[in-house]
């Protein structure tokens, strides 16, 4: 302010007058870098080499982690050696499953978009490019552990070994599905598995994980949970309420953000990444926080492992921040051809994540190209089989659905009178208009 | 209504909650509460005083000032297999929590077909007549009527709280429970220039020591009368009463004490005797749940009708601080309507 703004009656005259020589303000609208026409070229993203960074004990202050929040663990270098501190030396068949996992994941990606295009329902999301981020976490959690995924960890699912044709039943709303057609394709709900009941809106899971974390704590049990989001919704204040509850109480959680670039046609700067890290946000909390390559699956169990012992250990919440890269559109609903340019994906400098562990896998010579193929075509067959049998059920449209009445169950656990009425009169005005 | 029979001592609306909160924290060991203030201090209307000193810090503790938070963690304890009783300080100030009430305590039964649920009582102080202003002062319980999955309490006496509060917390669905803070410390009749009256004396006030319920969904007759039905709750139960004792006539009063779900058999059994109807709430005119009140009495009750269904309610207006007795759905106004109703 300097003497502008310490005189008294015509202050405001003499302040117009002398901002005349100001610059005009300009407000920063963030822009990606590449648009559709636009030659995508990374060749200036910083991307530090597999093995360089340091892997502190797992009880460590948080305080000293700060490196961690803005570089990029990586264990897989360009060979497909794993290399470094965070390598977790994963013996043969932890490997293979996980490779098995990824490739089965994006196998049914593929069968339920074109079921999608087939019109067999009525939406669906595909989480290709982003495998690792899932199956990596659920190999490295224990099968109880409480997960509260986004729309996009379908891998963790499939990596509990839940069957793929239940979740078939789901995307059809058909008579097998377990939500009775209630919930809009890909929005599972499976507590077996301990997958929590996914939701529509952005973020919400992610205070509900800290809370189930903390009650577990509070009860003395030695299960933790983990949620995820897209970096996208960490502008929500469902993520600032849950980080500030889990440094408070030191909850057992592990805060996953799968940083993927876009948020349907918003790049990242509108999350903030211009300004700073997701990790780093972690700071600001006190939380410890982890930014790590999400293409390689050996640095997201790595990583996963690294929260999860701590947070067992009760040294509290992890945030991961997963750098990857959503490969396909945001949905069935979207066209990311609109608003980004074509070769992005192809560009992308952490590349594929099945590709970086099956080339893994052969290095170690513990796999090979022709298991590889023999892998996909029982994979696609294991998919189509199950489709098949899924629709047996039914497929949205065709009336195997649940019965019309059931949809008025489950809005609170005994029916007022209110819905009894008015599932009555349902059935009544169908039954007088002869249906 | 009282499922076990124990010693009864007179009580306020405050410390018949603080006792529902005690009985029920000793009887389940699930049951968690937590909110702004509700721990060491116990509170800011010292509803939760002395439960942290008796149950300690992980079933009794301050949150951060994270309304969003309060209940999100809440839902997630819920989905671990807690009971927990959340604190939302105003009820002016749920309205950041609102998303997770809405979209997710209100929908995750239904949404996961039963494999999760959400057997929370979120507590909130609410209504006005005390110079609250603005955000001190709002009845939102139209807002969470108009939400399938919650159910919306109201008590208007020490007894009916906390029973009602028991009965929600052992609920296993989302409750709203509003509590009138007008009435904590003791009934209102709406006559702002006499001197406040303490709960001494009111039959309302004698609460039983130990467990009981007063089951959800259930209205209660405070008086039975001929010449026309009142349906109110909270604070205007008390300035209901007051108003027709004093004017003589002899209305039915109802406290509709839940208002989702609500108990439709008292209402209409009482209106289709009378011939007519009154409703009276706080909350703001348009939209409220009287709208729903009068819907549900002039589909249900219309060939029993006499007179046209009237509401007595909070104006369309914020709440205003100075003006508040003008705002406030009193005496004068009550009688008012009373007598256009008996006209007609």
């Amino acid at each position: 302010m300097g003497d502008r703004g310490n005189s008294g009656a015509g202050m405001a005259g003499n302040e117009q007058e002398q901002r005349r020589n100001l610059p005009p303000l300009r407000l920063h609208v963030p822009e990606p870098r590449f648009r559709p026409g636009d030659v995508a070229d990374f060749s200036d993203l910083e991307i530090p080499a597999a093995g360089m960074m340091p892997r502190p004990d797992e009880g460590g202050d948080p305080a000293n982690m700060h490196d961690l929040a803005y570089g990029l663990v990586r264990v897989l270098d360009a060979e497909g050696k794993a290399v470094g501190a965070w390598d977790p030396k994963l013996p043969p068949e932890t490997l293979i499953r996980m490779l098995r996992a990824m490739a089965l994941t994006r196998a049914f990606d593929q069968r339920m978009f074109r079921a999608q295009r087939q019109g067999k329902t009525s939406f669906y999301m595909k989480s290709t490019g982003e495998e690792a981020v899932s199956i990596g976490a659920a190999a490295a959690l224990a099968s109880d552990d409480m997960c509260f995924p986004s729309y996009r960890q379908q891998g963790v699912l499939i990596a509990r070994g839940w069957p793929i044709i239940d979740m078939m039943n789901q995307i059809y709303s058909n008579k097998g599905d377990r939500l009775k057609g209630r919930q809009l394709p890909i929005m599972y709900s499976a507590r077996e598995a301990s997958f929590f009941s996914i939701s529509g809106n952005l973020a919400t899971q992610y205070p509900q994980a800290v809370g189930w974390a903390m009650a577990s704590a509070a009860r003395g049990d030695t299960r933790i949970a983990a949620t995820w989001c897209g970096e996208g919704s960490t502008a929500e204040g469902d993520f600032h309420s849950a980080c500030i509850f889990a440094s408070v109480y030191r909850a057992p959680v592990i805060l996953n953000v799968v940083n993927n670039q876009w948020a349907i046609s918003s790049f990242s700067g509108f999350a903030g990444a211009e300004a700073t890290t997701f990790a780093a946000r972690a700071i600001g909390y006190g939380i410890a926080g982890l930014r790590i390559d999400g293409n390689d699956a050996l640095a997201v169990y790595a990583a996963t492992r690294w929260a999860a012992d701590r947070a067992r250990a009760n040294h509290g919440p992890t945030l991961i921040e997963h750098f990857t890269y959503r490969a396909e559109g945001h949905s069935t609903s979207d066209d990311p051809g609109a608003y980004r340019s074509a070769d992005e994906g192809s560009q992308w400098p952490l590349g594929d994540p099945i590709a970086r562990l099956k080339q893994h896998c052969i290095a170690l010579g513990i796999w090979d190209e022709d298991r590889h193929a023999a892998m996909d075509k029982e994979l696609a067959e294991q998919v189509r089989d199950a489709a098949r049998e899924a629709e047996k059920n039914g497929i949205l449209g065709h009336g195997l659905h649940h019965p019309m009445e059931t949809m008025f169950e489950d809005v609170f656990e005994q029916m007022p009178w209110h819905l009894k009425e008015q599932q009555q009169a349902m059935l009544d005005e169908w039954k007088a208009a002869g249906l | 209504m009282t499922e076990a029979a124990t010693e009864s001592r007179q009580m306020s609306m405050i410390q018949a909650i603080n006792s529902a909160l005690d009985v029920m924290m000793e009887r389940d060991p699930d049951v968690v509460v937590m909110g702004e203030d509700v721990g060491y201090f116990g509170g800011v209307f010292r509803a939760t005083a002395g439960l942290q000193a008796k149950y300690g810090k992980n079933r009794v503790f301050d949150t951060p000032i994270t309304e969003i938070g309060i209940i999100g963690v809440a839902i997630g304890m819920g989905a671990y297999g807690l009971r927990p009783v959340p604190e939302i300080q105003f009820a002016d100030y749920i309205y950041p929590a609102l998303d997770q009430l809405v979209s997710e305590a209100a929908r995750l039964r239904y949404r996961s077909a039963g494999e999760f649920i959400a057997p929370m009582t979120v507590r909130s102080p609410f209504g006005g007549g005390i110079f609250g202003g603005q955000t001190h002062s709002q009845s939102p319980e139209g807002i969470f009527t108009h939400v399938s999955g919650i159910k919306t309490v109201i008590p208007s006496t020490p007894y009916d709280a906390k029973g009602l509060l028991i009965a929600a917390i052992e609920d296993n669905d989302p409750v709203i429970f509003f509590e009138p803070k007008r009435i904590y410390n003791g009934p209102f009749d709406g006559q702002y220039d006499r001197p406040a009256k303490s709960w001494a004396g009111h039959p309302g006030a004698m609460v039983p020591e130990g467990y009981y319920r007063v089951p959800l969904g259930q209205a209660r007759t405070v008086r039975e009368g001929e010449a026309l039905t009142i349906l109110c709750y909270g604070t205007m139960e008390h300035v209901v009463e007051s108003t027709v004792r004093e004017m003589g006539v002899d209305a039915e009063i109802i406290d509709l004490r839940t208002l989702v779900p609500l108990d439709i058999e008292a209402i209409e059994g009482s209106v289709k005797k009378t011939g007519r109807c009154l409703i009276v709430h706080e909350a703001t005119r348009t939209s409220g749940f009287g709208a729903e009140l009068s819907a549900l009495v002039q589909e249900r009750c219309f060939y029993h009708l006499e007179a046209p269904v009237e509401r007595v309610t909070g104006f369309d207006t914020p709440y205003p601080h100075s003006l508040e007795w003008a705002y406030f759905p009193g005496p004068v106004r009550i009688r008012e309507a009373i007598n256009k109703i008996m006209r007609d």
